[in-house]
């Protein structure tokens, strides 16, 4: 059986796909600094193969991503001058092919359409907000690792105050874009658990141990220096697994709901930095992340439900009114120390959370509507 | 519980006797049954009735009294007078469904999946179970919307009386919603829907649970006790008094100055936490607790007398003895329409009971109900070694909603007055 006749039949024959590799679906991709050359734009379903080979000067990572810029499948870290075969099975729909010199940023796109098979309706304006979202995630991960770098280096060195200085800022993009993070499920028991979250055996590890050992021991010993170089290894893992992270539109709306969430029941509290009281960097952290998804959104939402819009504009203009009051430093994101937020001014917050809260909850039925 | 539209059953208007003013006719009947409510699985009884939400008074003041509170005080966060006023629209259409048995908007299950439903659930299954929802305005809220010309005189900021201790975070409010039900979870569910229909609109302020309704509306029903062991209330107004209700309870459009026409037909709610001292009140003797009261503690019977309905001598009391005290007589004939509940709320920490009675009286003109009678009582009630009023708030309470387009608030926000 040819390879033409085998895209015509169905692609499940087993014998099929044994042969389509390395004929029919097989694609050159030659990646340099500036460009990403693909021998064909089109294929059919089933595996696809990559023959890569990096002729620029740094290394490069070669994705094929689906609209909303998921990865399908990558290989990292292709050396200049070597050659890489990446094969992946690939269901009917538009992607795209990245080269990303330096392993860094948009990178080059190609256009790939794959055919046969049924094809998933897709909303290309639902599409480039999960995009963006998936985006804006992976810049908030990329800034974190060298804050978290800068906390860990201030334990290495058993500097104390610059430690302490450095933990509210590590924690900013992780924040942001938590329930990303959390998605993966074994990264943040490892980063974020407090200490009532532990469960019997589980060795705590991650920043609020070490928030700990800073305001509550104030001292540095080596297990602490051992936790910091872990909790730098654990964010870059995040990093690395943020463009696989499985981000839909609902997804994003509800994500942006478990922001105010988080809000609502740790950081108004005073429960999540209950030794440095931080939680107003964590609150404004969650409330931006959430504001951002929303924004990405807002074309769609507005479209089917504009009260919801309207009052979602309100309340978060709202709330960041609010937490204004609460800034050192005019537009940074430095806050007061939560231990000097009244009861009244808890409550006053609390009231604010839940008006935004509530119409968000409502936002992922608008956007799917 | 259904879901179908449409209102309460003829069976049940019937069943509780309304007229047309609104007033419970039938009540003793109906006072009878819920009086073994608790026990009760007849869906046929009328514990599991539905109060008729429109009227020319809002339910929950004389309509018979049920065996468990939430009340909500909450503040007013718009400040925009249409978002307000669509705010207590949408709580008038919420309570009209919830009184009726039925579901709030679309409903607790079967709409879209990825939004949470506009019901909660709890209540699902659950019988109507008698609740009435009162929304009540306080004296905060006339400082905004442009309603400071609106505010009743009888409406008066309540005095600092000698003993109090109030917990700010227990006293004031711009609304309150009161409801009360045969089912705590209906009274529950129904001030949790409203809390968030309200967000954004309105906060809570505080809250309060209660149980063991401690005074009746319903002449003939047994006059319940407070947490002390005592029946206190016995000559409260029952619900078929008309002209009591009329004379003492009902405000009429020239009662409150110029400024109160809005508020015919309507009350005034003055609700007070008040804590009792459990275990030093435990520890009195038998004879000082019956000299406090001015009752035996048996049957209830006023000093000198043999049933709990006689006639109180009250010169035959000591001269600090509650019902002495509180009696009109003493009073200039001061009445008022109590509908307290008994209130626990665990301990506080000192291993004390964080118990008392969450007094709840409904008059036509604080004035003349509740501030002579308190200024009397704080003065020199020999209770009062054993309460502290820990939390106060009074609100003008609005007349009823008159039909299905009518809703809670309208003569405040639209009417000239």
């Amino acid at each position: 059986m040819g390879a033409i006749a085998c895209a015509a039949t169905a692609l499940s024959i087993s014998g099929c796909t044994q042969k389509d590799k390395g004929g029919d679906n097989a694609i050159q991709v030659t990646a340099a600094d500036t460009t990403c050359d693909t021998s064909a734009k089109s294929v059919s379903a089933g595996q696809v193969t990559l023959k890569i080979e990096n002729k620029g000067s740094k290394a490069t990572e070669v994705e094929i991503v689906f609209p909303d810029d998921r990865i399908v499948s990558e290989k990292e870290n292709i050396g200049p001058g070597t050659k890489y075969t990446l094969t992946a099975e690939v269901k009917a729909g538009s992607y795209e092919i990245a080269c990303r010199p330096g392993m860094k940023g948009h990178g080059v796109r190609r256009k790939l359409e794959v055919s046969g098979g049924s094809t998933a309706k897709r909303d290309p304006r639902l599409d480039k907000a999960v995009a963006a979202y998936r985006q804006y995630a992976q810049d908030q991960a990329d800034e974190t690792v060298p804050r978290a770098e800068t906390f860990a280096e201030a334990i290495k060195s058993g500097d104390l105050e610059a430690a302490k200085k450095a933990y509210a800022p590590s924690r900013v993009g992780w924040e942001r874009t938590e329930p990303v993070a959390e998605s993966f499920g074994d990264i943040d028991p490892k980063t974020d658990t407090r200490a009532d979250g532990l469960e019997a055996g589980q060795k705590w590890t991650g920043w609020h141990r070490l928030e700990k050992a800073l305001w509550q021991d104030k001292k540095i010993g080596s297990d602490e220096k051992t936790l910091a170089d872990q909790l730098v290894t654990d964010l870059k893992d995040w990093q690395r697994r943020v463009g696989k992270a499985e981000i839909t539109p609902t997804s994003m709306a509800n994500g942006a709901k478990e922001l105010l969430d988080e809000v609502a029941t740790g950081k108004v509290t005073g429960e999540e930095d209950r030794y440095s009281h931080t939680d107003l960097v964590d609150f404004n952290g969650n409330v931006e992340g959430a504001q951002k998804a929303y924004e990405l959104l807002k074309p769609a939402a507005s479209k089917n439900d504009p009260a919801l819009a309207k009052e979602l504009d309100k309340q978060f203009a709202a709330l960041d009114a609010l937490l204004d009051k609460y800034r050192t430093t005019k537009g940074a994101t430095d806050f007061v120390s939560y231990d000097k937020v009244t009861k009244g001014q808890r409550k006053e917050l609390s009231d604010a959370v839940n008006a935004l809260a509530e119409p968000l909850s409502k936002l992922a039925a608008a956007v799917v509507k | 519980m259904t879901q179908h539209e449409g209102g309460p059953a003829p069976s049940r208007r019937a069943l509780l006797g309304w007229g047309g003013a609104g007033l419970a006719l039938g009540a003793a009947a109906a006072g009878g049954a819920a009086a073994v409510a608790r026990t009760n699985d007849d869906p046929n009884s009328t514990a599991s009735s539905a109060v008729e939400f429109h009227g020319a008074h809002q339910a929950g003041i004389a309509t018979p009294v049920q065996d468990r509170l939430h009340f909500a005080a909450f503040d007013v966060t718009t400040e925009d007078r249409g978002e307000f006023a669509a705010m207590l629209k949408e709580w008038t259409a919420a309570a009209r469904r919830m009184t009726a048995g039925k579901p709030v908007g679309d409903g607790a299950f079967g709409g879209l999946a990825e939004a949470p439903p506009d019901d909660t659930g709890e209540a699902l299954g659950l019988r109507p179970s008698r609740l009435t929802l009162t929304i009540g305005f306080g004296p905060s809220l006339f400082g905004k919307f442009g309603l400071a010309g609106k505010r009743p005189e009888a409406l008066v900021d309540l005095p600092r009386f000698p003993g109090d201790n109030l917990d700010k975070s227990r006293t004031g409010g711009d609304l309150c919603v009161q409801a009360c039900s045969d089912d705590p979870q209906v009274a529950v569910h129904a001030i949790r829907n409203l809390a968030r229909i309200g967000f954004g609109k309105a906060a809570i302020r505080w809250s309060q649970l209660g149980f063991g309704k401690t005074s009746s509306t319903t002449p003939g029903a047994q006059t319940p006790r407070n947490l002390m062991g005592f029946k206190d209330g016995t000559r409260n107004i029952a619900g078929t008094e008309t002209d009591r209700l009329k004379k003492f309870v009902w405000a009429a459009a020239a009662d409150g100055g110029a400024n109160s026409a809005w508020m015919s037909g309507g009350s005034y709610l003055v609700a007070r936490r008040i804590r009792m001292n459990i275990e030093t009140w435990d520890r009195a003797s038998l004879q000082e607790q019956e000299d406090v009261f001015g009752r035996d503690k048996g049957v209830g019977a006023p000093v000198g007398k043999s049933k709990e309905h006689d006639a109180p001598f009250l010169k035959a009391m000591k001269p600090d003895a509650h019902v002495r005290l509180a009696h009109p007589e003493s009073n200039d004939g001061a009445t008022i329409l109590r509908r307290g509940y008994s209130f626990t709320d665990g301990t506080d920490g000192l291993g004390r009971l964080d118990a008392g009675l969450f007094f709840l009286a409904y008059q036509r003109d604080v004035r003349k109900g509740f501030l002579p009678l308190q200024r009397r009582l704080s003065a020199s009630d020999a209770l009062n070694e054993y309460i502290q009023h820990v939390g106060s708030a009074v609100f003008a309470i609005p007349p009823g909603v008159r039909d299905k387009d009518d809703w809670w608030g309208r003569t405040l926000l639209t009417e000239e007055g």
